[in-house]
Order: structure tokens, then C-alpha cells, then sequence
């Protein structure tokens, strides 16, 4: 089935968003699923075209969510930029920041201290622990109900998050806009005993995932709800750009962290969390096994973290100090908690303290062009599974 | 004349009651809810948030009354009546002591399943005449699934039916005070019976795992969507006025209703139908939502042929048992 989706894609008649595909004879069902839905995780749109409860076709809609914050970035100064895009994966602040900063010191040409990339990584991994709680939360709330068992989990995964926005807040001051990044390093240093906060918020995470998963992952009527649930072949995930735990569950082993590092990740061993089968329950359990693998980053982060400086660029007083004149363009990626999450920037606007042009690649976009192809032939109940387990962050699809 | 008097006090006297239970139930769900999930619930309209339901009805008979322009307006606003109306009138047959009953129907168990089955008709009239595409959905569900839990309900309550050899609620009741509770002994198929009984009524009031026409992370609300104020509110009250019922069938039926020892029969008969509303929002609280089809599934392809091997095994029981033919 995934060569024949390639190569009509490559000819570029795809079987799955041609509106030829479906019958116009038959008696089906418009739905327009969205923008206004407790499950679209935000504003997302969906019309099923339904016969009787089963999907026909699917198309996706986005743009609801647009907020203009690309071309808000040309209008901006280099390090003005920074906490404007805390709010695109508003899920995971810290990963957007980090993204973006290193874009704009590799187009300057920036060295970053040991110490503030050992700090930018333990960041991450607390904000991928954060995220996949989250994520966990809102997902047994798609398959149980705001009035029923996963509003439990979801309450429990989210007094977890709580922790974890205390030890951001101990950090920045902030629980959401952290503004912590800049070029070349961090803005806040770590605080005196931050390392014994961090050690008991992940030792409690650490004893509750198993409570977790007893209601997740092994539960019978999760796992009837989610296995061989929205199928997504690697290959037609690798031709569509999934990237992040959507690819992994897919059973292909790529994680930039391992495979072009950046940080601290090329002192730590990192061992990305694969799994086969490519359903809802597969990326369920690729993000559980996740979070414990960024557990161990953290503590091994927090073990080897160096003394020294944390910003490598001259102090930035004046907004406009930061100039880049040349027209230099440069693409960084990093692995959010969602997937690759690039940042491409052209120097040398107008005025030159501003980017002429930033374009940031979400991962959630990609992950929702997998729509068209998983749904049809599932139900409704089902097309709420899929969406929730693509963990799509509206605020970083439409930007 | 006088049966119709005594009818009208209890019918009167229990339906305050009931309703009455069930707004304090709402309480105590949302605190045991919140507990569960390690917050605290209602804790500022009265007494540890004692009078937080009755805020909530004040609040939502203050809400606008909206109909929608394309609804089936008649059909629209019967179908609330109408699912209290059926959820209220099965209590009729239910026996809270010896004494306590509005109506000792012969055939009280047929009855009891008739009102309950009833109960389908409102949810579809609501989907249907919202002329909204996911209420319609959820009408969809509602049928499928009320027609396919009918089956194992029956076959169920056959059980105490067959054992105790009437058909009477308040028969069924006196039986066991007499012998045993049918949950108890004989053990099979007692306990087995009520659970596909519970499972059932579950299934019959919508509750978690199976509530699947309201089904709000799919369908919005179901076949409530379009509904708001009074309307919803009586949708609401139908909902748990159906699962408290039903949990008093389910105690009279398979635990002996009234029958104990030290207290009187109808503080029995209460205590053993809120134990029973207990373990609904327990359930409701720990478990995720079936599927439609997995709920199809598990109807025909586990509960109803269960509860026929279930059936056969009590009629063997009774001919061939201990007790020996009748």
C-alpha cells in the first residue's frame, strides 16, 4: 500500500485527497469536525465525509490558529524575538527558545559555553517530560471523557507538569514565557539547590509511571481502543515529514539528538525509543518509554554539569546591539518533544538588527498530513484516537 | 379508589425522595470524583459544598432556553419530559421495605425492563429532532446499544425470576429474606447474573465505559448538544434518576433488597442501592470509553451468550438442585 501511496504522490494524483475517490452516489455524511470540538487539541478542522459512522475521506483543515509570527519576526529585533515564539508548541516553550537562539548564533557564528549547552539540554528534557505528561493527559481524555476515567489521569499528569513548572519558575521566574534563551547562552544561571529540587520532582515522576501506564498503556480498554488503530506506515511517514515519536512508533530509529547533536547530546549517550507497529498504541508507548529515558538525561545532565560561563555573546543592553548585515541563511533543527523542529533564517533585513526572513518548520504540520491517508475506513470514535496519539500542537501548526 | 390514593402518596413520596438522593448523590460523586483524581470537589456553597448541586440547578434553569430554527420543535421539547418520565416511573415497582412499594405489580421485573428500555426513546427524539449532525450520531449509538443490552438485561434478571419463582419485585425480595440473596447462593449463576446485570445497566444509563451517545470527546454532547437550561437539566437528572433506579433493581433483584439483620428493612434497602451507585462512579471515574463497535462486540459475543448459559444453569438449579422441583 505505501509504494502505491509514493508513487501517486511522486505523480501527483493522490488517491486519498482527489475528490474522484469518493462516490457521489452514495449516501454519506458531511461532518464538519472542528474548529469549535473538545478533541481538535485547539482549533483544528477536520470534514469526514462519513458513511454511516465509518470515514469515507477525510480532509484536513488549518489556519485557524495563524497569529502571524513570521513575519512578526522580521518586524523584531534579533533579541526580541526570543519570547514570541514561547507560544507557537505551547506545550514545550523551552524547545521552541532553544531552537530559535540557535539559529540566530549559528547565523552570527556564536560559540556557546559548555555550561549553558549542558543547561539548554536538561531543560529539554525536563520540557519533553512536561510535554509527554501532558500529552498523556489530553489523550486519555480523548479516549475516556471529560466526565469519566481520563479526566483521573488527566489530573494526576498534570499535577506531575506542576512540578516540573516549579523547577522552570525556580529557574526564569516564569512558569510559560521563560525568555530564559539568548544568543550565545542562558539569561538565568541554575539557583543554589536546584539539583536536590529536580533529583525529588523526578524521583516522584519516576514512582508514578508505572500508576500511569496501569491506566494507560495496560489497560485492556486503552489498548482495545488504540491497537492497530490508525496504522502509519515508516515509509509513507518518512515521505510526509513525520518526524519525533510519530516516526518512531512507526519503527524507524531517527532521532536528531543521536543523529545530529547539538548541546550537550553529543556528551550524553542518548538511546532513542523505537517501536514497531505504527498504531495509537505505539506512540503511546514510544512517549511513555520517553519519558523515562529523559528521567535518566536529566540526572546524568544535572551529574555533568560544568562550571563556567553561561552566555558566550557580549551582554546584550540595547536590543538593537545585535546587527547582521550579511544575507547569510542558515537552517537548525533540534528534536522537540514533538519532532524535528527546524528554524531557518535569513540575515541582513532591514534594518539589520532584524531577520529578513525566519521560517520555522513545525513538526505538528507534518504530522497532521498523515490525516488523509490514517482515517478512512475508521469511525468517529476512532478519528479522535488517531488525532489525540499525533500529538498536534495547533499553536505551532499555523503559527 | 383507595389503591389509587396509595399509589399517588408513594409515587409522591418517592420521587421526592429520590430526587432528593440524587441531587445529594451529585455531591458525593463530584467529591469522590475529586478525591480520586487528588483535589478536593465542591468545598464553598454550604457545608463542605453540601448545597454546591442545588447551585447548580439554580444556575442552569437561569441559562437561556434556545431551541434551534430547524429543530423538530414539539419533538424537541418532549424528548426531556419524557426521559425522566421513563427513568422515574420504574421506581414504582421497587420495594424499599416490606411496607414501602407504590405499586406490587405481579409482573414488576417485565415492568421494570419496560421502563428501562423506554428510556431509548427521549435519547433518540432528542438526537433526532435537534436536526444537529452529532446529536444524530449519538441517537445512532443510543439505539444500537439500548436494543443490544436489553438482551443480557433480561437474561439477567431471568435468573432471581427462575430461582425465586415469581416474577414480583417485592416476590423476589421476600424469597430471598426467606432462603438467600440469589448473589450469594447459589453462587452460580448468582454473582455471575449480577454482574451482567451491572454491566448492563450500565450500558442502559450510559454510564462510563459505556456511554457513547453522550460520548463528549466524540460527539461534542451527544444527543444533548442542542440543549440548554431546564431541558438539559431534566436530561441530566433522567441520567442519574436511571442509574439510582436501576442500582435499587440491581439490590432487590441479587442482594436481597430490604432483608438484614439489626436495622430496618428500608435502611437496608437504601444502603445496599447506594453501595451499588457507588460502584458506578467508581467505574465511571477509573475506566476509558469502549468503542461502538467493541461494545457491540462484547454484548453479543460475551454478555448474552454468558447470560444464557446463566439462565440454563439456574433452571437447573431449580429442577434438579438441592432444593428440588417445585
Amino acid at each position: 500500500m505505501s509504494v502505491q501511496i509514493q508513487s501517486a504522490i511522486r505523480a501527483g494524483v493522490d488517491p486519498h485527497l482527489s475528490p474522484a475517490s469518493v462516490d457521489p452516489e452514495a449516501d454519506l455524511m458531511l461532518l464538519h469536525f472542528g474548529p469549535q470540538h473538545p478533541s481538535t487539541h485547539g482549533v483544528f478542522r477536520m470534514d469526514l465525509l462519513l458513511d454511516g459512522e465509518v470515514i469515507v475521506k477525510a480532509t484536513p483543515y488549518v489556519g485557524y490558529l495563524h497569529r502571524s509570527v513570521e513575519k512578526l519576526c522580521e518586524k523584531l529585533t534579533y533579541t526580541q524575538v526570543t519570547p514570541i515564539v514561547d507560544k507557537n508548541d505551547y506545550v514545550s516553550p523551552m524547545t521552541n527558545e532553544q531552537a530559535l537562539n540557535m539559529g540566530f548564533e549559528k547565523l552570527l557564528g556564536v560559540e556557546v559555553p559548555r555550561r549553558a549547552r549542558w543547561m539548554r539540554t536538561i531543560f529539554a528534557e525536563l520540557q519533553r517530560i512536561a510535554s509527554h505528561l501532558l500529552w498523556l493527559g489530553t489523550f486519555t481524555l480523548d479516549l475516556g471523557g471529560a466526565l469519566g476515567g481520563g479526566t483521573t489521569l488527566f489530573m494526576h499528569a498534570f499535577r506531575e507538569r506542576e512540578g516540573i513548572l516549579d523547577l522552570f519558575e525556580a529557574v526564569t521566574g516564569a512558569r510559560f514565557h521563560y525568555n530564559t534563551h539568548t544568543i550565545g547562552g542562558n539569561r538565568h544561571d541554575i539557583p543554589a539547590g536546584w539539583d536536590v529540587q529536580v533529583k525529588a520532582t523526578l524521583a516522584t515522576i519516576e514512582a508514578r509511571i508505572p500508576e500511569y501506564e496501569a491506566m494507560s498503556v495496560d489497560n485492556s480498554i486503552f489498548i482495545a481502543r488504540t491497537r492497530g488503530v490508525g496504522v502509519l506506515d515508516g515509509a509513507l511517514a518518512l515521505e510526509l515529514g513525520i518526524t519525533g515519536p510519530n516516526l518512531r512508533a512507526s519503527g524507524v530509529d531517527h532521532d536528531l539528538r543521536r543523529d545530529a547533536p547539538y548541546g550537550a547530546y553529543d556528551e550524553l549517550v542518548v538511546r532513542p525509543c523505537v517501536a514497531s507497529g505504527g498504531d495509537c498504541l505505539a506512540r503511546a508507548k514510544v512517549r511513555v518509554a520517553e519519558m523515562r529515558e529523559s528521567i535518566r538525561l536529566v540526572r546524568e545532565g544535572l551529574a555533568g554539569l560544568p562550571e563556567g560561563p553561561i552566555c558566550g555573546y557580549k551582554p546584550v543592553r540595547q536590543p538593537t546591539q545585535v546587527k547582521v548585515t550579511t544575507a547569510g541563511q542558515v537552517y537548525v533543527a533540534i528534536e522537540t518533544p514533538r519532532g524535528e523542529l527546524g528554524t531557518f533564517v535569513i540575515g541582513g533585513g532591514d534594518p539589520p538588527t532584524t531577520p529578513h526572513r525566519l521560517k520555522i518548520r513545525p513538526p505538528s504540520l507534518h504530522a497532521l498530513s498523515a490525516i488523509p491517508y490514517i482515517l478512512p475506513g475508521h469511525n468517529v470514535s476512532d478519528a479522535v484516537a488517531i488525532l489525540g496519539s499525533l500529538d498536534p500542537i495547533m499553536g505551532e501548526v499555523d503559527r | 379508589m383507595s389503591a389509587l390514593v396509595h399509589g399517588a402518596v408513594y409515587g409522591a413520596v418517592i420521587v421526592t425522595v429520590l430526587l432528593t438522593i440524587v441531587a445529594l448523590s451529585i455531591w458525593f460523586e463530584r467529591k469522590l470524583a475529586g478525591r480520586m483524581q487528588s483535589r478536593l470537589g465542591p468545598t464553598l456553597v454550604g457545608p463542605v459544598g453540601l448545597l454546591q448541586p442545588i447551585a447548580d440547578v439554580v444556575k442552569l434553569l437561569q441559562k437561556e432556553d434556545i431551541v434551534p430554527a430547524e429543530a423538530d420543535r414539539r419533538l424537541f421539547n418532549l424528548a426531556p419530559i419524557l426521559a425522566v418520565f421513563a427513568s422515574l416511573a420504574a421506581a414504582a415497582v421497587v420495594p424499599f421495605s416490606p411496607s414501602t412499594i407504590a405499586a406490587d405489580l405481579d409482573v414488576g421485573v417485565v415492568y421494570i425492563i419496560a421502563m428501562g428500555g423506554l428510556t431509548v426513546i427521549p435519547t433518540f427524539a432528542a438526537g433526532w429532532a435537534s436536526n444537529n449532525k452529532f446529536a444524530l450520531l449519538g441517537g445512532m449509538r443510543a439505539i444500537a446499544q439500548s436494543v443490544s443490552y436489553g438482551v443480557p438485561l433480561v437474561l439477567a434478571t431471568l435468573v432471581p425470576i427462575l430461582l425465586a419463582g415469581t416474577m414480583s419485585v417485592s416476590g423476589i425480595v421476600t424469597w430471598q429474606s426467606h432462603h438467600h440473596w440469589i448473589a450469594v447462593w447459589p453462587i452460580i449463576p448468582g454473582l455471575p447474573a449480577f454482574f451482567v446485570f451491572f454491566l448492563a445497566l450500565l450500558a442502559e444509563s450510559n454510564r462510563i465505559p459505556f456511554d457513547i451517545p453522550e460520548a463528549e470527546s466524540e460527539l461534542v454532547a451527544g444527543v444533548t448538544t442542542e440543549y440548554t437550561g431546564a431541558k438539559f437539566t431534566l436530561f441530566y437528572m433522567g441520567e442519574y434518576v436511571h442509574t439510582l433506579v436501576g442500582s435499587a433493581v440491581a439490590a432487590a433483584l441479587f442482594f436481597g433488597g430490604w432483608d438484614g439483620p439489626f436495622a430496618p428493612g428500608l435502611v437496608w434497602m437504601v444502603a445496599k442501592t447506594l453501595g451499588l451507585f457507588v460502584c458506578v462512579y467508581w467505574v465511571r471515574w477509573s475506566l476509558l470509553r469502549f468503542r461502538a463497535d467493541q461494545l457491540m462486540e462484547l454484548c453479543w459475543k460475551r454478555l448474552t451468550p454468558l447470560a444464557v448459559g446463566l439462565v440454563l444453569l439456574a433452571a437447573a438449579w431449580v429442577q434438579f438442585g438441592p432444593g428440588g422441583a417445585r
